[in-house]
């Protein structure tokens, strides 16, 4: 259906390009990379768009950032609020700050635009660790991690903890009340770190808490060091994913030895800087419109002020919801102590954290698998692996809820003493209730081959006019057949396979 | 793009009117990650045509989704307009977030539109590529390539064993100058506060306070005077009234009688993980910490008596000076339950 003219222009086009891409491999021999880059799949499901999420939020995170380093000003020296020109915030008016505090509110009432920016910012933050907690869980349900993977999963893990470090810096940076608080509980943990505790404390702050050099610090970790790591870190990330390709969920035409998805040019990169511009929306709405971190209401730190109904960003809140919930006990003999706040603020983390590390090796071990693998398991392919997932997910939304009990007792109209002794209880009996939980429905499921949010299955058969009859489930067993799928679809469970392609027989699907 | 076999391109000048038949993209391996030459993997479909794009056979469909693709990137034309606007008249935030918002949204459902409806290069099925492993005569070659390297290295043990060692001692030399200088030695810092024999306590605007000018069941934060900043003193004074409170032996004439009651002192700075003990329950008489619900029974020398605090709050020795004014008999003592504060390693 191509005309003459389109012909043309197309190999008009084509001499172009091909005269430019001579050029850059004249240099750097590049055209066998380009052509495997260029015709690259990348598998579609939704769930692996998470990761990408995360990502976009990054390049928000670091546009937005550089911004409002424009305007902040990393400096303890106590100042009085006196505006003489501009918006001026009068409740603050006459109060002592710190510089870093001041340059905060008059960037988010002096400076155009810089209110956006900051909320941006701060919501791009909590929309990234909300993506990489996601993705994280996408990849331990489906057993992503497996070999060859493995080492994939540690560098995740790794950049989890730097980017929520890097959020906690960055929540830390106005020196309000609300962050300055979330510093003391934080010194309070370091000084408990048997033998160099009150050294290491001293050391990071310069002295006895606060001091004055801890802002300018903070500073350079949250805009030079943590940044630089994470970039470093999240390169590595993706050149692995690149070099050993993207997993899949099994399914029709799907083996160990292939990939079916969107090529990368033009399909995939015009899909994922649109998911890109979605992400950038999303946010600059939420920037617009939901208030975030309003500091001029919380006043500037000072050492003997806290409101209630303090709590940290939401990733932060299991670690702040276990200190909640630890029992009254410390440890004290030969002239030293295990201070209370040593457990649930680095036992606990540290256990949880050394069974995430070796988990990809635990589970080696488990199911006695030393094969590589490129297709994804289905959660109810391993119930003990996703009973564990489940257990982790309740522990973790059990504390995180912990962290909020004075905020939820009010809503509840709960004394929250009754509502710690609850979760303190849910913190054991709903891991394991959801342990079993999961387990037996992930039995249930691989008896039924029902997939938990679709229809259950029921293969169309069709009469023909002759009175023969068939199934649209046979389409699929034949070769080289890839209509479209719902990516549940397992090789091994031949009932979804016509289930799936009983939904999507009668449509007209690209690429038959 | 579309493209063609590296053979029928050759001697192809592009300047004139030929106009070549190209071979569909599903003939090239290379365009399947399968290097030419090698067999065509079986679970690689050779009949694929991943030239072929949604609507490719509905021209009315096609001229639609352009419609729908540039109707959206209109929108963010508009609200780019729309922003400049906005920032011009005055910058509301909510309208900044909407145009940004509609702006960047615009152009991404475009995108992703044009991708599903006009774009090749959906469900492609290709090889994975035999670059996962490497042949064995390669994992031999990077055997003994390290190998004669680490063969000459070990003939001398001395210098391994030494290198190891040395590292440990650099890293030493390098760090410990630097990591030193970040902050003083913390030495018995933590066992102090600024109160001390006859320092006055004052309130946050540093006046100074008489023993009636807190009222029964009344709550003051007073510091040293001089050190309204330090983290480890502010201390709480509270008028308990003419309520049951257990004075132990060793604390006898640490608190104020007023002609309302007692006004006694506890440290503010809240035993578990340092925050300021600010909530008073009059009704209870407990001392409540915002952040994390540690719960102190004032007129049981504030003994925790719920949350994750481990220890009472310390108390503080009060008297009165000549002028009247309140001020402490000393530091935190032991006595009192200091030091103040949450609990550290070298405590004890």
């Amino acid at each position: 259906m191509t005309t003459h003219k389109e012909r043309q222009s197309q190999d008009k086009r084509y001499q172009i390009t091909k005269g430019a891409l001579d050029e850059v491999d004249e240099r750097f021999s590049s055209s066998k990379w380009l052509v495997s880059a260029l015709d690259k799949i990348f598998p579609d499901h939704w769930s692996f768009m998470v990761g990408e999420i995360a990502m976009d939020s990054l390049i928000i995170l670091i546009v937005t950032g550089i911004y409002l380093a424009l305007y902040y000003v990393p400096s303890s020296t106590e100042v009085v609020y006196a505006p003489t020109s501009g918006v001026v915030y009068h409740p603050l008016v006459g109060h002592s700050m710190s510089e870093a505090y001041q340059s905060v509110i008059n960037l988010s009432f002096n400076v155009r635009f810089g209110l956006i920016m900051r909320q941006a910012h701060h919501w791009a933050a909590l929309i990234f660790l909300a993506a990489v907690f996601f993705h994280m869980a996408r990849i331990f349900f489906t057993g992503a991690f497996r070999k060859p993977r493995e080492i994939n999963w540690i560098i995740g893990l790794l950049l989890w903890q730097i980017v929520a470090l890097e959020g906690f810096t960055g929540y830390s940076l106005p020196d309000d009340l609300l962050s300055g608080d979330g510093l003391r509980v934080i010194y309070s943990i370091i000084q408990t770190i048997p033998f160099i505790g009150t050294w290491l404390s001293y050391a990071l702050w310069g002295g006895r808490f606060p001091g004055t050099d801890l802002v300018p610090r903070l500073f350079v970790v949250h805009e030079f060091l943590f940044p630089l790591v994470i970039v470093g870190l999240l390169t590595a990330h993706l050149m692995i994913l690149w070099h050993q390709k993207h997993t899949d969920f099994p399914g029709p035409g799907k083996t160990e030895t292939n990939i079916r998805g969107s090529r990368v040019w033009p399909q995939y990169a015009m899909k994922a800087g649109g998911l890109m511009m979605l992400v950038a929306s999303v946010t600059f709405f939420m920037a617009g419109f939901i208030q975030i971190n309003p500091v001029w209401l919380y006043g500037p730190f000072n050492t003997y002020n806290v409101s209630a109904g303090t709590q940290p960003d939401w990733y932060l809140g299991w670690q702040d919801g276990a200190l909640r919930l630890w029992p009254h006990w410390e440890f004290r003999s030969f002239g030293h102590e295990i201070p209370n706040q040593f457990f649930p603020g680095l036992i606990l983390p540290g256990i949880l954290l050394t069974l995430m590390f070796a988990w990809p090796a635990i589970d080696r071990i488990i199911y006695k698998d030393h094969d590589r693998h490129n297709l994804l398991d289905r959660p109810r392919d391993k119930p003990f692996r996703t009973g564990v997932g489940a257990a982790a997910v309740v522990f973790f939304i059990d504390l995180t809820m912990a962290c909020g009990t004075d905020l939820l007792a009010n809503n509840l109209h709960i004394a929250f003493e009754r509502l710690i002794e609850i979760l303190q209880w849910g913190a054991f009996v709903g891991p394991i209730v959801a342990f079993f939980l999961a387990y037996r429905t992930c039995l249930a499921l691989q008896r039924t081959g029902t997939h938990p949010i679709q229809r259950p299955i029921g293969g169309i058969i069709y009469r023909t006019a002759e009175g023969g009859y068939h199934t649209v489930g046979d389409v699929h067993a034949a070769h080289g057949d890839h209509a479209g799928d719902n990516g549940h679809a397992g090789v091994a469970h031949a009932g979804i396979d016509k289930a799936s392609a009983a939904e999507h027989a009668p449509d007209p699907v690209a690429g038959d | 793009m579309t493209t063609t076999d590296d053979a029928s391109r050759t001697g192809h000048d592009g300047h004139d009117d030929h106009v070549e038949e190209r071979i569909p993209f599903g003939r090239n391996p290379r365009h399947f990650g399968i290097d030419p030459g090698d067999p065509w993997p079986d679970d690689v479909p050779m009949d694929q045509d991943d030239s072929r794009w949604r609507y490719q056979d509905n021209p009315r469909g096609a001229k639609w989704a352009e419609r729908r693709v540039a109707a959206c990137w209109t929108v963010t034309a508009l609200a780019s307009i729309a922003v400049c606007v906005v920032y011009q008249t005055g910058a509301n935030n909510q309208l900044a977030g909407l145009c940004w918002g509609l702006a960047f949204g615009g152009l991404g459902v475009g995108m992703i539109l044009w991708a599903r409806d006009l774009l090749p290069g959906h469900d492609v099925i290709a090889s994975r590529g035999n670059h996962a492993i490497s042949h064995e005569g390669d994992r031999i070659a990077v055997a003994e390539s390290f190998g004669r390297g680490t063969d000459a290295m070990a003939r001398r043990p001395f210098l391994v064993t030494m290198l190891g060692g040395i590292g440990g001692i650099l890293g030493l030399g390098a760090l410990y100058g630097p990591i030193s200088s970040l902050g003083p030695r913390p030495h018995t810092d933590l066992y102090h506060t600024k109160w001390g024999p006859g320092v006055r306590a004052v309130t946050e605007q540093g006046d100074p306070i008489k023993p009636t000018d807190i009222p029964v069941d009344g709550i003051m934060t007073v510091f040293p005077e001089g050190n309204i900043d330090d983290a480890l003193s502010p201390t709480l004074l509270i008028n308990v009234g003419t309520s049951d409170f257990d004075v132990q032996p060793q604390r006898v004439g640490w608190n104020l009688p007023t002609p309302g009651g007692n006004v006694v002192a506890f440290s503010k700075i809240c035993t578990h993980a340092g925050c300021p003990a600010s909530l008073y329950n009059v009704e209870k008489k407990q001392l409540i910490c915002p952040c994390h619900q540690s719960t102190f029974d004032v007129l049981l020398d504030c003994k925790p008596v719920f949350g994750p605090a481990p220890r009472s709050l310390a108390q503080l020795a009060l008297a009165v000076d000549q002028d009247g004014y309140i001020v402490s008999q000393s530091d935190y003592t032991r006595e009192g339950g200091g030091p103040v504060g949450p609990g550290f390693w070298n405590r004890g």
